[in-house]
Parts: structure tokens; sequence; C-alpha cells
């Protein structure tokens, strides 16, 4: 299976969370606050992601269909329904789960490249029914006008405040999605990435297991969908996009797949330089396909997976020495 | 009504001709790789271009196109592999499928810088002009022609794979390439080959479509992941399975469309989801592909 870096392990001081949350608190005076909110959108979807590629071994490169799926129906109950913000993200994790349990039955037992199309094909479903429902999601226009109301007090149209409200979330989710992976259902995720039939042998349910993973990674994913269609005011078909289930691919790659705040760090990565290359170079496709490629080729235990590794070599030749 | 009804059948087999080519590379190339090629839809595309360029520069005709143009992408397929594909094989085969949707990314957007979004058009040769007879119905000739040019193209193909000393070599080295290795055989020459052929018969594909639809830089997206549909309806591993997959999935989501017109696009995924239900490892596939 696809083998990474090691995650954090529990117990040692977490400077790295600790770096990230400065500079998170930080983020919306560095950069324009719509882009760093943007990150923060973006950087949830990819920890949901990496639970499933990073933590179970399953690459799902149809979870377009959570992210996009869930901000059409944020934004539809909070159009049409007039619900508040916070439980229209709530209606948006839902769906997820709900859909993610209807794919995850046809999907959780078969493996690598196979569950990978059967993903990426059902999330074609998806993006067609966003394309025959035009009522309901606008069609080629995208889902527009909707408004971000306010979240327990906080308005939100204030972009800093926005960002903070997101920030906030993020945290919380950050912080859960740790516990998760440290917790003994996390162990044994781990266990059947290293080897599922070792694991199914000690008695583990694995499809379970899995199914339960694949969940909890759409939950998450629908948030970030949710949070982007009430940040952004609008969204459109590229939410629902194969290409848009290939750029969480990415950004966990680039992170550092398998560890907990790589993901963080490969979105914020991708998007800044997005954003820079954007001004020069008018091929977003050239661009990120050769960050791909070469992520892929030299680069494979990401930006955090790296430093870790460097940190364990460190540490294995001193202890050695000593 | 049953006129029409018989023009929708083969309006299927058309399609079908279409998923049983790209799904026969893509059986081909996994077979013996292990690899799925997302590069695939792309490999297409650059066939219907090199048909189109090497028309308005060249002034190459439709029938040189259909020989030169798989040949110019089999090359670019083997260069990909040699260059990039092969230094992956010792890892999963997942970083290859990412790999290969880096690859598609790239080419597609270059293409879209070069020859814009749009398309154009490519003429139907004239000998393939007009309409034929079948004595049931009438229906386009150059359309006929598809069906019957890409019939040929899999059975050959299958024929080889089958009934040649250059296939059991290649099904040898699917089943055990250490082995095969040891009698002597240059595997990773094979390996590259085979890579070379799969795209091959995608450019083959992609210079028949050219007349049928504009040849655009995204028509590969059109068509690769209704493929990887195809491919898990019918199971990984079978080179027949994958022909008659294609075909039938090709009738099968026409006559849908013809009975209940909003489902078209989303009926081979229905397909796909009810197959996966009631047999998990395709059609025709081996328990092995699946897992």
């Amino acid at each position: 299976m696809l083998s990474s870096g090691q995650a954090n392990p529990s117990g040692k001081a977490d400077y790295l969370g600790l770096g990230l949350l400065i500079l998170g608190l930080a983020l919306p005076w560095i950069l324009y606050p719509v882009l760093a909110t943007n990150i923060i959108v973006w950087a949830l979807f990819a920890v949901g992601f990496n639970l499933l590629l990073g933590y179970t071994g399953l690459l799902s490169f149809g979870h377009a269909m959570f992210f996009g799926g869930a901000s059409y129906i944020t934004g539809i109950v909070i159009l049409h329904a007039h619900l508040p913000t916070p439980l229209a993200l709530l209606v948006g994790v839902a769906f997820s789960v709900v859909l993610a349990y209807i794919v995850g039955v046809l999907s959780i037992r078969t493996q690598g490249i196979y569950f990978a199309m059967i993903t990426l094909a059902i999330a074609q479903v998806v993006y067609f029914a966003v394309t025959v429902f035009i009522g309901w999601t606008g069609g080629e226009n995208g889902l527009q006008g909707v408004p971000r109301g306010t979240f327990f007090g906080i308005p939100l149209e204030n972009d800093r405040m926005m960002y903070y409200a997101w920030l906030l979330i993020a945290i919380i989710v950050v912080a859960f999605v740790k516990r998760v992976i440290h917790s003994p259902f996390g162990q044994v995720l781990k266990a059947i990435r290293e080897n599922e039939q070792r694991a199914r042998s000690l008695g583990y349910n694995v499809d379970h297991y899995k199914l339960m993973a694949f969940i909890l990674s759409a939950a998450v994913s629908g948030l970030a969908g949710g949070m982007l269609v009430v940040h952004q005011h609008f969204t459109v078909m590229d939410s629902v996009d194969w290409r848009t289930s290939g750029e969480v691919v990415m950004m966990t790659l680039l992170g550092g797949m398998g560890t907990v705040y790589g993901p963080v760090i490969g979105a914020a990565f991708y998007l800044l330089l997005s954003d820079r290359l954007a001004v020069l170079v008018n091929a977003p496709g050239v661009v990120i396909g050769s960050i791909f490629v070469l992520t892929i080729l030299l680069f494979r235990r990401g930006i955090v997976g790296e430093i870790i590794g460097r940190l364990d070599a460190r540490r294995a030749r001193g202890s050695q020495e000593a | 009504m049953l006129e029409s009804l018989g023009g929708q059948i083969f309006n299927g087999l058309v399609s079908g001709a279409f998923y049983a080519m790209l799904s026969l590379g893509l059986a081909i190339i996994f077979g013996l790789l292990r690899i799925v090629n997302f590069a695939h839809g792309t490999m297409y595309m650059l066939g219907a271009f090199v048909a189109y360029i090497g028309a308005q520069s060249l002034g190459l005709n439709f029938w040189v196109a259909l020989v030169a143009s798989p040949i110019v992408v089999a090359i670019v397929g083997i260069v990909l592999e040699r260059t990039l594909l092969s230094r992956l094989y010792k890892l999963d085969v997942l970083y290859n499928l990412l790999l290969t949707f880096g690859i598609t990314l790239f080419i597609e957007d270059a293409m879209r810088l070069k020859f814009g979004m749009q398309g154009s058009p490519y003429v139907i040769p004239n000998q393939l002009e007009g309409v034929l007879n079948l004595g049931f119905m009438i229906y386009p000739t150059y359309r006929v022609f598809v069906i019957v040019a890409s019939l040929v193209v899999c059975i050959a193909t299958w024929l080889l794979i089958e009934k040649t000393s250059l296939g059991a070599t290649l099904r040898a080295a699917t089943e055990n390439p250490g082995l095969v290795r040891a009698f002597g055989i240059n595997v990773p020459a094979l390996i590259t080959g085979v890579f070379g052929f799969g795209c091959a018969l995608a450019a083959f594909a992609g210079v028949l479509a050219a007349p049928v639809n504009n040849v655009a830089p995204l028509m590969g997206d059109d068509i690769i992941i209704p493929t990887f549909a195809v491919v898990v309806i019918g199971g990984m591993g079978s080179i027949l399975g994958s022909i008659v997959t294609g075909f039938l999935v090709g009738v099968v989501v026409a006559l849908g469309a013809f009975f209940y017109p909003p489902i078209s696009g989303t009926l081979i995924y229905i397909l796909m989801a009810f197959v996966l239900l009631v047999k998990p490892t395709g059609l025709f596939g081996t328990l092995e592909g699946s897992r």
C-alpha cells in the first residue's frame, strides 16, 4: 500500500501544529482575506481526503462529489429554505454522509485502481445531476447570490470575520481528525493500509472500518464544500468536476499524505502557487500538470513527509552515536 | 418507430466502437503494466489532432492519417513510458495513475493554448460521404465504416494476442514477468511496446472520431470516464471481454436514451453500479483483476 512518513507520535510537543496556528491567526493580515479563506476551505477538504488516502490507503478519485455536491446542497438550502448558515452547513454534511454510504456500499470491497475508477465514475453522476437539475443548480452559470448570513452571532459579510469563523471550524475539525488518527480506530485504519489481509485475519471487519473512514472523510469534505459556497457567495460546476477530485489528491500529496498537517500545508502551498502563477501564465493545466508530475517523480513524501523523514534520519544517527 | 429504433441501435454501435477500441487499449496496458492509463483519452485526442494537423499543413488525407497518426502517438506514448512511467514501476500502482493524470492536465492545456477551446471540423473523406442503404434502413456511410473499422482492429488485436507466438510471450509475461525474463526475453522492451501499442489504438480511435465530432483539446475528457465505467462493467483482465462490453454498453446506453432521453448521460454509470452489486468483478473479470 501507499507508504509515507510517520505521523507525529503523540505525547511529543506539537511544534508544527503550534506554528500553523500562529500562521493561521496572522494569515488574513499577510494575504488578502479571500485567498486566506480559500486556503482554509481547501485545507479542510484535503484533511478530510487524507483521512482516506493517507491513513486507510484508499485512493478516491471522486471526492469532488462530496465537496462540490455539498457546496450545491448547502447553497440551495440557504437560498430556498433560508436556513441559518450553521444549519445549512450541517445539511451539506448530512448529504455527504448519505452519499458516501451509498457509494461506499458499492465500492468499498474493491481496491486500488478499481476503487479509484469507480469513485471517479460515480462522481460523474453527481456532475450530470448538476447539469440536469438546472432549475436548482443554475447549470453552466452556477448557483449564484448565496448570502453568507451569520455564524453564531458573527457577521460573515466582513471578510476577516468570515476568515476567523472558518479558521475556528477548521481548528476544531483538524483537532478532531488528529484525535481520530491516534485513536484505536485510527490504528486499525493504519493496519489496513499497511496490510489488509493481516488486519482481516486479526479479526477486524475491514470493510466496515474502510466504510467508516470513507464516510468520515466525505463528511469533512462536505463541510469544506459548504464552507466554500458560503465564503464565495456562489458555487460553479468546477466544484464537482473530476479535476477538483484530482486537485485534492495533488494538495495532499504535495503536503505529505499520511501526516496530520501535510494536507494543510499542501493546500496552502498549492493555492499560493496557482494564485501567483495565474498572473504570470494563462495556462493553469500546464502549471498544475507539471507540479503534479514533478511531485510524484521527485517528491513523493511531500513537504511534511520529507521534513519528518529527515528528522527521523537525524535522530536515528544521533541515537547510534550516543 | 422501428426505423428510428434501428438507427438508435446503430448509433449505439458507433459509440460502442469507440468504447471497445479504448477499453481494449486500457486492458492490454493494464494486463502487462498493471497501471490504468489516465492519459488514454489524451492519446485519443492527440490522434485526432495529428490527423487534423497533417491535413492542414501537409495535406495528408484521412487514409494516410489512419496509419500515420497511431504511429506518431505510439512514439509519444513510448517516450512518456521510457522517461516517466518506467520510473514508478516498483511503487504502488496508484502513483502511475496520478502521474498519467498530471500528464493529461499538461497536454490538454498545452493543446488548448495552441488550438483554442472550440476545436475545428475535420471533413469526412469523399469515398465515405453520403448514406448507405442497408436494406432495412439507411445509415450514413462514414458511421458504418467506423463500426467495421473498429471491429476489424479489435478482432485483429485479439487474434494477435491469442493466436501468435508474440501474443503467447505477452500473455506469459502478464502471468509471470520474472520467469519470462529468465527465458531471455526482454520484458522491459515488451512493456514499452505494449504501452505504445495501446496508445496507437487510442489514436486510431481518435482519427476515426475526428470527422464525427470537432477535433477539440477536451474531446478525450468526454470519453475517458465512460470508458473507465466500461472497463469496470467488463472487468479487468479480459481482452475479448473489453471488446464485447464496449459494443454492448454502447448499444444499451443508446437504447436507454431512446426510451427515456434524460437518462442518457448517467445510464452507463447506473449500469456500472448494477454490475458492481451483482458481480463485483465485472462481467468478464477475474478476481485477481479487481483485487
